[in-house]
């Protein structure tokens, strides 16, 4: 990773959602994002993890400024997000856009793909009425969709392909920056795969610069150049991918990375309990209820990110910790597998024997995933 | 003779009527599971692993058509009345699902749902049932448990829900526990703390268990035989450990690559397998996974091959297993 400047910055962001009782009284705040500071570089892919509940999303969302913070600032190459008038701020969502998890929530069901696609382009002026439907057929090609698909709804997609028309649409106005909230989560593995591998080439193609959210470590690991760590409304751990997931300095970070199962671990005992309530997290660090080195200070001092500018770990204990267990190379396939699969990546023999079938992936179909 | 398995289930299948007419949701699946032992079942959706457990539990609505043979320590009990299929349910053979909420009561606490499911097989009190309940409650690890008790589904986390499903479940020490992707709406650590407790009561208890589960990491930690399907058919099956170092079917492979690892480095491409799952209403002729196999021949679309046996226990239903003649052609 190069020295780029930062795209994106937070700087101390906070944001608190009022809880109110039947009678509509104000009964403290869920702190769901409680003072963030983070800056992504141009063209990297930083990874947002933390079990749910964490703030993750609204961090998302904050970022994109599709909520206000109550505190801090979310500057966009520079430029302070809150101080732009609504209309600049209009004009700015050009080049910052989000795809959600759910693909079948998030493309209205009476707009066709053409519409939904489109949309962006007009919104943002972005291609001259006349080139449109050229400009959507690149679009959907783009994303491994045919340009005949354009005039068909939503609803006659897979989950798999919704999602490929998602990231059409989000792509659409030329973003700079996306913010993809479990983008692949509700995908099973195999249509999984094929996004991953399809954000992967759009990534690098584009130049995007990308956040992913998620809860699946195997999948940041994969894709993420940074990785930042949330527990309850706040980054415990921030550094390179390579670095955190090597060598993780925070406790939450451990847990997290044993509890991925296929290590060979099961014997080890989990961690235990639940993420407490953000509505009052546990004093000094908030981790304190389930962390296995907890020890007064702990319960007594919040610790601040430190221990140097490109890792960093929230964790008073963390050069006294002992060393972190690497994750298993459990890899027993060895090369036979990998030949074997080699054959996947070139893909299915070309002379389909039904072509119907064959093509499934590009036929759309309701009955599958 | 040694003791019979827990489960055996033999060319199981089960058949919808649909307006686009009969789906054959599962066609010819045979397993067993002996006592004490985990068997995973694993695929994408919409391969039957749900419409298998259903089948097994007799939990099918009664227009669907199921076929095929079902013994429980021996019994058979696919010809079983409805009612004594339905004794058996709870008492010796007991299921959970992937999302507690919808086999939660909402109206009833925590500890009155677990105290039902014991008074109903045990005959026990209200009182004593109640009691024991708690017990069940704290056994799985649900902390606080003589107050969680009192308290309804909906004040608990997902994680202690499904504690509740399990506690709920096991109540009656069933031989039989069918896990229907029990873990996939928690977290990894929920998920881990709800593995490694099924693990452990059924180490104690010797309950058979059937996980149904997509995530083959899963699979490799708690399962000692695995059953790979493919619509509506096993593809393969094997003991878990050799399922890993000698996988002999290609849906197998395709599987194994498509899922991102931490211990592999970042950045390379995944093998996805292209394409979907075929439409159950309309598979394809011969092999299912043909249009999706990098590897198929001619025969492949015209013959569906046998599950045959590879190597003593490890099946595999594919025309060019074992493998090792595809890798000698491809040299
Ligand atoms: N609009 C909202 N109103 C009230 N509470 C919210 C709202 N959005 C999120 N929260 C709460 O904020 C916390 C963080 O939520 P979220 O950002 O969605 O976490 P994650 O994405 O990590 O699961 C949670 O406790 C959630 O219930
Ligand atoms: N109630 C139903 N009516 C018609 N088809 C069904 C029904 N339930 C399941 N199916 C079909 O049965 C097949 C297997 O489903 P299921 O067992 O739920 O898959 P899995 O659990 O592997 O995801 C699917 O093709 C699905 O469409
Ligand atoms: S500061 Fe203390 S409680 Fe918090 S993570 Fe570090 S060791 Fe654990
Ligand atoms: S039988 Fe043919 S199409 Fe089916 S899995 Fe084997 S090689 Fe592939
Ligand atoms: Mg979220
Ligand atoms: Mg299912």
């Amino acid at each position: 990773m190069s020295a780029a400047a930062p795209l994106l910055e937070l700087d101390g962001v906070v944001k608190h959602f009022p809880v109110r009782d039947a009678l509509g009284r104000r009964r403290g705040a869920v702190r769901a994002v409680d003072g963030v500071s983070l800056a992504v570089a141009e063209g990297s892919v930083l990874a947002i993890v933390g079990e749910s509940g964490c703030g993750k999303s609204t961090l998302g969302r904050l970022a994109l400024r599709l909520i206000e913070p109550d505190a801090g600032a979310v500057r966009f190459a520079g430029e302070d997000l809150g101080a732009l008038s609504p209309r600049a701020l209009r004009a700015r969502r050009r080049d910052m856009q989000l795809i959600f998890q759910d693909p079948f929530a998030s493309l209205d069901p009476h707009m066709t793909v053409e519409d939904a696609v489109a949309e962006p382009l007009r919104l943002h002026r972005i291609v001259p009425r006349a080139r449109e439907r050229e400009r959507v057929a690149e679009l959907l090609r783009r994303v491994g969709l045919r340009p005949e698909h354009a005039r068909r709804w939503p609803h006659e997609f897979s989950g798999g392909q919704r999602q490929r028309i998602a990231i059409a649409r989000a792509l659409a106005s030329g973003p700079r920056l996306v913010v993809g909230d479990e983008p692949v989560s509700a995908l099973d593995v195999s249509v999984q795969a094929q996004v991953i591998n399809l954000l992967q080439d759009l990534i690098r193609d584009l130049g995007l610069t990308f956040v992913l959210i998620s809860h699946d470590l195997a999948v940041v690991r994969h894709i993420a150049d940074r990785v930042a760590v949330m527990y309850l409304g706040r980054i415990v751990e921030e550094g390179p991918a390579e670095a955190v997931f090597a060598a993780p300095r925070h406790p939450y970070t451990r847990a997290l990375l044993a509890a991925v199962p296929g290590q060979g671990r099961a014997g080890a005992p989990p961690i235990e309990g639940d993420v407490p309530s953000p509505i009052a997290p546990p004093p000094g660090c908030r981790f304190h209820t389930r962390c296995p080195f907890a020890e007064t200070l702990c319960r007594e001092a919040e610790p601040e990110l430190a221990g140097g500018i490109v890792h960093r770990a929230a964790c008073h204990l963390q050069d006294r910790l002992p060393p972190a267990a690497a994750p298993a190379e459990a890899d027993p396939g060895g090369e036979r597998l990998r030949r074997l699969q080699s054959f996947f990546r070139a893909g299915p023999p070309q002379q389909a024997p039904a072509a119907a079938t064959a093509e499934a992936h590009q036929e759309p179909s309701g009955a599958s995933a | 003779m040694s003791a019979p398995p827990a489960l055996e289930v033999r060319g199981l299948a089960a058949e919808f009527l649909t307006d686009r007419g009969p789906l054959r949701a599962v066609d010819g699946v045979s397993f067993a599971v002996a006592p004490g032992r985990t068997l995973a079942i694993v695929g994408e959706s919409g391969c039957g692993k749900s419409v298998t457990a259903l089948a097994i539990m007799g939990l099918l609505p009664p227009h669907v058509r199921v076929s095929g043979s079902i013994r429980l320590a021996g019994r058979e009990i696919a010809t079983l009345p409805p009612e004594e299929r339905r004794r058996l349910r709870g008492a010796e053979m007991a299921m959970v699902f992937q999302e507690p909420m919808t086999s939660l009561n909402p109206a009833f606490t925590a500890g009155e749902q677990v105290a039902e499911a014991l008074r109903l097989h045990q005959g026990l009190s209200r009182r004593e049932a109640f009691a024991r309940a708690v017990e069940m409650l704290a056994h799985v690890r649900i902390p606080d448990a003589a107050r969680r008790a009192r308290q309804y589904p909906h004040q608990l986390s997902g994680g202690m829900r499904q504690r509740v499903m399990i506690a709920m479940a096991l109540a009656c020490r069933p031989r039989l526990l069918l896990a229907d992707e029990p873990t996939t709406a928690l977290d990894v650590t929920v998920q881990a703390q709800i593995l490694a407790l099924i693990d452990e009561l059924k180490r104690e208890t010797g309950t058979a268990v059937v996980l149904i589960t997509h995530d083959l990491g899963v699979v490799a930690d708690h399962a000692d035989e695995v059953v790979v399907m493919y619509a509506g058919r096993i593809a393969e099956r094997a003991p878990a450990a050799a399922l890993f170092a000698l996988p002999q079917h290609p849906y197998t492979v395709g599987l194994l690559g498509a899922a991102p690892r931490l211990g592999r480095a970042a950045g390379g491409r995944l093998a996805s397998i292209e394409g979907a799952v075929p439409d159950m209403a309309r598979p394809p002729p011969g092999c299912r996974f043909a249009p999706r196999c990098p590897f198929r021949i001619a025969r492949c679309a015209e013959e569906a091959p046998p599950l045959a046996e590879v190597a003593p226990g490890h099946a595999s239903a594919c025309w060019r297993a074992p493998l090792e003649s595809v890798l000698e052609a491809a040299a």
